[in-house]
């Protein structure tokens, strides 16, 4: 180990930036799913999928590549973003990424709220980390659309690279695809260049129809990522909203040829966990979805946990927290 | 060496195996070579044969062949264990089922991968699927053994089983046999399949150590022979076997007329239907669990897809997109969807098939998989382009190889689905209940699965119709398969058979003649033959003249049967209404059918009539009362046991209390919605041919019924044979019950042959739930739910 340095990877030929399609509401109304069935495939999932030993490593270490690492807390402060600023900067003990020959690693990008957004900017120059905003009124979206749209625009003039914008999920509950699509076609406009990610909020969607729905429209209005939740609602990332959404993602790809990222977003805590949402995203995308421009993991605790099963690795003892650098 | 940097750029899964060196150390202890388990001991261990490893071909154990004395000392083990076994309360048989459990529980990862060594099944399946429902059926039995006696009232066990079970599923299917019949009261003998006989010996083992009395247990090893063995030894009472059907035949054929009791769990060719309102990714993942499941070696495969024409092309892309993702490889690693076929010799028939699939005109489609070098692997694989009259559509392949084929309507569907043989099972996908209902209901399957397949559970009967077999596994049902009720005993209640008195004396002709006929399609009608038959009255003297029957009227009175399947749909209640009408228009008639036996039997004919028209009473209240159950299923779904009509009967009346006899066995049959062929006793058809007067003047529609007069060897004969009578009631004469079951093996119909005579009019003997569930067969419906 520790010859070979590991880059982050690249994907030749890489597809445009999704521009977006026409609202197609035939297509929508194709979309059924079964829950039963959506469950029971994410459940088996699990045991017929597992990496051991240096495979399991290079699978965390593809983990932490693809992780928004994420404060977006009612107490954020300054310090507490720069903290994790400077952990993205160095998201492994500096011993332990030599030992993985993993210096190289950052992990896709640093989300906060808005009012963070110039903070974190200057405390991740030359990192060339992305600073990512919530935008859009989140987490509801449920402030003024002029105002939500505002807060996209201010978001990329602060510095925002990527914006995570919430759906007003009335527009799904009321199936009001023309209102939602537009509402995101607005949003993309307003955020330029900014990679725009859109969360859907799944846990309000009612069901996973909803869910492939959402998701389908979001694409055709020109989403650069599918995003599961905001973390703050009574349920967040799931599998079966994760395969539902992955489902989508292919479908769009298979008849467009353009390719959506997703993001997982709240309560994924654990490298176990993560591994298992790798692992969906290999089974119904494959490899070339398992990079951080097509594979978010919005989180904040994860990168412990990561740290500590990548020790094992190296040691072959159980690590613990206090050996790694807080975030 | 591979570097963690090179791992990150590739994003494989690389290798994951399972530790095997428990279950080599416990091959070890025993120097790889076993005797068999017969008495509470092992017998001297004889190196006949080898079990092997099918993902690499390496020697496992040498095992012995089970000679037919090896069989007769595990059946007297077995018989010498029975009374002590049977003398223990339900609740002292409930803690041995309950202590088997958790041994298996206790030593599940040994288990599972002595089975996956020995099956080449991927680890996940057997630790995940395979050896979790074992558990579940011992516990599951575990409470039945304690119930029995009040849930199973005037109930008996059937005594010695010989059980002899398949490869693919090895513990399993053991489970699924020995637990209701340790549960139920019975000893055992089991043979294991002889690729797969180590997870049995395993079990024996740990069992025994669990402390269940010696002898109750008995497993020989061997292969068809040793099974042939056992299946003949006239010490065994029942029989149950699961696995081909070609087998199940020669098991129906040993075994016909000798008064075991055979349960046959056989072969499948079963559909899976997707309409075009289905979720179609969770439909591929469905046929993902259907064919590529335990590599499609699974008697309840769906290995017959029907995609509606209208999303077949979409279906088909993405079930390849899917199939390419499967990995096939070492079962022993935990990240395989698809481990080693059995054995070569299975692996050389999958291959054959495909050949034959492709000559025939299939479209053969396999994923990119690379497959080892070594051992017995064949990659996933899709047909498409199959026609019903093609041999992938009709024959059970046993490996992983779908056959596709499209349908334009619902109709269209159901028809092609049921146009096979087999009977176990089906799987339909829709999102629109209606639909799916009415789909799950019409077809003819055992298990239907609705948005999901290969679902099991030991609440939830198993076990097919037509030639799949009869006998469920699993659920009260399956408890039935391990007892004797009293109307199923030989029931030689003293009764001494009419004579047919020679010569006949000229008729007295005081009255205007009378030409009784057959009965067929709700019309009187001569006899295809034109010949009729003398029928005397106890003194000799001619009472009159019945058409005699032949091979042409009972064709007829079949077609006539089926012609009528709508009885099978008439509501309960409907049922209900005829059959109290029945009674009616019998007792308005009562004066006249008691004279009539009187002259036919020489005896008082009122107390017959009388219970007759009280048993049509009975049974008219029964339609809309013999209900099935809601399983307690795994949550989120549920599990539905629907009592459904088997179809045509055909019902070979005795010669004792004809009238009583004739109504004791055609009213359950019509009660629970099928239709009949009936032969009347040969010695007093006089009564059945006044019956249908009876029956013209009851609103019968024509053709539920059909009565059919003539010789009982020359009709049962017939009936038995023919393919499109689904079962078949006698009772009489042990010797024709015997031929009759031999007859019948050609669609392995359900035969209820009771030899002897009984005393009908004794209501534990001539009626009641025994008759209701000889009628019906189950269904069990899975309907997951949620949103």
């Amino acid at each position: 180990m520790g010859v070979t340095k590991l880059r982050k990877p690249r994907h030749a030929g890489l597809p445009a930036r999704n521009p977006g399609v026409a609202l197609d509401l035939d297509w929508l109304a194709e979309q059924r799913v079964n829950r039963s069935a959506a469950e029971r495939r994410a459940q088996s999932l699990a045991g017929r999928r597992t990496v051991k030993k240096d495979w399991q490593a290079a699978w965390l270490l593809r983990a932490l590549t693809c992780i928004d690492l994420t404060t977006l807390d009612g107490g954020d402060t300054s310090s507490n973003v720069a903290r994790l600023c400077a952990k993205a900067r160095r998201p492994l003990r500096s011993d332990l990424a030599a030992a993985l020959g993993a210096e190289s690693l950052n992990v896709a990008a640093v989300c906060v709220y808005p009012l963070f957004v110039e903070e974190a900017c200057g405390a991740l120059a030359g990192s060339g980390i992305p600073v990512a905003s919530v935008a859009a009124g989140f987490p509801d979206g449920l402030t003024k659309f002029e105002q939500r749209l505002d807060e996209v625009r201010d978001a990329r003039v602060a510095g925002a690279q990527e914006i995570d914008i919430v759906i007003r999920r009335q527009w799904v509950l009321s199936a009001d695809w023309s209102a939602l699509y537009q509402e995101v076609q607005a949003f993309r406009k307003a955020a330029g260049d900014c990679r725009l990610k859109v969360i859907l909020g799944t846990g309000n969607l009612g069901n996973l129809t909803n869910v492939s729905k959402a998701s389908l429209v979001a694409m055709m209005a020109g989403a650069d990522f599918i995003k599961t939740s905001t973390g703050k609602e009574g349920v967040n990332a799931t599998l079966p909203v994760t395969l539902v959404m992955l489902r989508a993602i292919r479908h769009f790809f298979d008849r467009t040829g353009f390719a959506v990222g997703f993001k997982a977003a709240g309560g994924i805590r654990k490298a176990k966990d993560a591994l298992s949402y790798l692992m969906l995203v290999h089974e119904e995308l494959g490899t070339a979805w398992l990079c951080e421009s097509r594979f978010r993991i919005g989180a904040s605790g994860l990168l412990g946990d990561l740290s500590r099963q990548l020790e094992h690795r190296t040691t072959a003892r159980y690590s613990s927290d206090r050996r790694h650098p807080m975030g | 060496m591979t570097t963690i940097p090179d791992l990150f750029e590739q994003m494989a899964y690389g290798p994951a195996p399972e530790d095997a060196s428990a279950a080599h150390a416990w091959l070890g202890n025993h120097e790889a070579v076993f005797g068999h388990w017969i008495g509470g001991r092992w017998t001297s261990p004889r190196r006949d044969f080898q079990s092997k490893n099918p993902a690499d071909g390496a020697l496992l154990a040498e095992l012995s062949q089970g000679t037919a004395e090896d069989i007769d000392h595990a059946v007297r083990a077995a018989r010498a264990s029975l009374k002590a076994w049977q003398s223990l309360s339900g609740d002292q048989r409930g803690r041995h089922l309950y202590a088997i459990a958790r041994q298996v529980q206790k030593h599940a990862r040994l288990f599972a991968v002595l089975e996956t060594l020995d099956n080449g099944k991927p680890i996940r399946e057997s630790r995940d699927i395979d050896i979790p429902l074992v558990a579940r059926h011992f516990y599951h039995h575990a409470g039945w053994a304690s119930l029995i006696e009040d849930e199973l009232p005037g109930s008996q066990p059937v005594g010695v089983v010989g059980q002899v079970i398949p490869w693919n599923f090895p513990l399993l299917m053991l489970a699924w046999k020995v637990a209701p019949a340790l549960a139920a009261g019975n000893t055992v003998v089991l043979k294991p399949a002889e690729y797969t006989s180590l997870t049995a010996l395993l079990f024996a083992e740990m069992v025994h150590r669990a402390g269940l009395p010696p002898g109750v247990l008995n497993i020989v090893t061997g292969d068809g022979v040793t099974g042939r063995a056992l299946v003949k030894h006239q010490g065994i009472d029942k029989v149950a076997f699961t696995g081909s059907t070609e087998v199940g035949r020669e098991i129906r054929s040993v075994t016909a007329g000798t008064g075991k009791a055979l349960t046959l769990e056989l072969g499948g060719k079963s559909p899976f239907l997707v309409f075009s309102d289905a979720d179609l990714d969770g439909a591929v993942e469905g046929v993902v669990d259907a064919i590529w499941f335990n590599q499609g070696e699974v008697c309840c495969a769906g290995s017959r897809l029907l995609v509606q024409e209208s999303v077949a092309i979409v279906f088909e892309e993405r079930l390849k997109r899917r199939m390419q993702t499967l990995r096939v490889g070492p079962p022993l690693d935990k990240a395989i969807d698809m481990g080693a076929i059995v054995d070569p010799t299975q692996l050389q028939r999958i291959e054959r098939y495909v050949e034959m699939g492709k000559a025939e005109g299939g479209v053969c489609w396999q994923s990119d998989v690379v497959l080892p070098s070594e051992g017995c692997f064949f990659p996933p694989t899709l047909f498409t382009g199959v026609e019903s009259a093609h041999t992938l559509a009709r024959e059970e392949v046993f490996g992983p190889v779908l056959a596709a084929m499209t349908f334009r309507t619902h109709d269209e569907a159901i028809a092609l689905a049921n146009n096979t043989r087999y009977g176990l099972a089906a799987s339909v996908w829709s999102e629109n209940v209606n639909l799916a209902l009415d789909v799950a209901a019409r077809l003819k399957a055992g298990v239907v699965w609705v948005n999901c397949t290969n679902q099991f559970d030991a609440a939830s009967g198993f076990g097919g119709y037509r030639e799949s077999g009869f006998g469920r596994e699993g659920g009260v049902e399956g408890l039935w398969a391990y007892r004797r009720a009293t109307a199923d005993l030989p029931a030689d209640q003293g009764l001494s058979p009419d004579p047919m008195p020679e010569p006949l004396a000229p008729r007295e002709g005081r009255t205007l003649d009378r030409t009784p006929k057959l009965y067929i399609a709700g019309r009187q009608v001569r006899p295809d033959g034109g010949h009729s038959r003398a029928i005397p009255s106890p003194d000799g003297s001619l009472l009159g003249e019945v058409g005699e029957g032949n091979r042409k009227d009972i064709r007829n009175a079949v077609e006539a049967a089926h012609a009528a399947s709508a009885w099978g749909r008439v509501s309960a209640h409907g049922r209900a209404q005829v059959l109290y009408f029945l009674a009616e228009n019998l007792e308005a008639r009562s004066k006249e059918f008691a004279a009539r036996l009187l002259d036919c039997t020489g005896r008082d004919g009122r107390a017959e009539v009388e219970a007759s028209v009280r048993r049509l009473f009975i049974y008219a209240g029964w339609c809309d009362k013999f209900e099935g159950a809601v399983h307690q299923a795994p949550v989120g779904h549920i599990v539905l046991a629907l009592p459904e009509p088997i179809g045509v009967i055909g019902v070979i009346c005795p010669d004792e209390a004809p009238l009583l006899s004739m109504v004791s066995l055609l009213s359950p049959v019509l009660a629970m919605g099928n239709t009949v062929v009936l032969v009347p006793s040969e010695r007093h058809p006089l009564i059945a041919t006044d019956f249908y007067q009876v029956l013209d003047t009851s609103d019968v529609p024509a053709g539920a019924i059909n009565l059919v007069t003539g010789s009982k060897d020359l009709l049962a004969q017939v009936l038995a044979e023919h393919d499109d009578v689904d079962a078949l009631w006698y009772a009489g004469h042990a010797d024709l019950g015997g031929m009759i079951e031999r007859w019948s093996i050609g669609n392995l119909k359900q035969t209820w042959v009771t030899a002897g005579q009984r005393n009908w009019s004794d209501p534990t003997l001539g009626e009641g739930r025994e008759f209701l569930r000889r009628a019906t067969q189950v269904k069990n419906l899975w309907v997951p739910y949620g949103e």
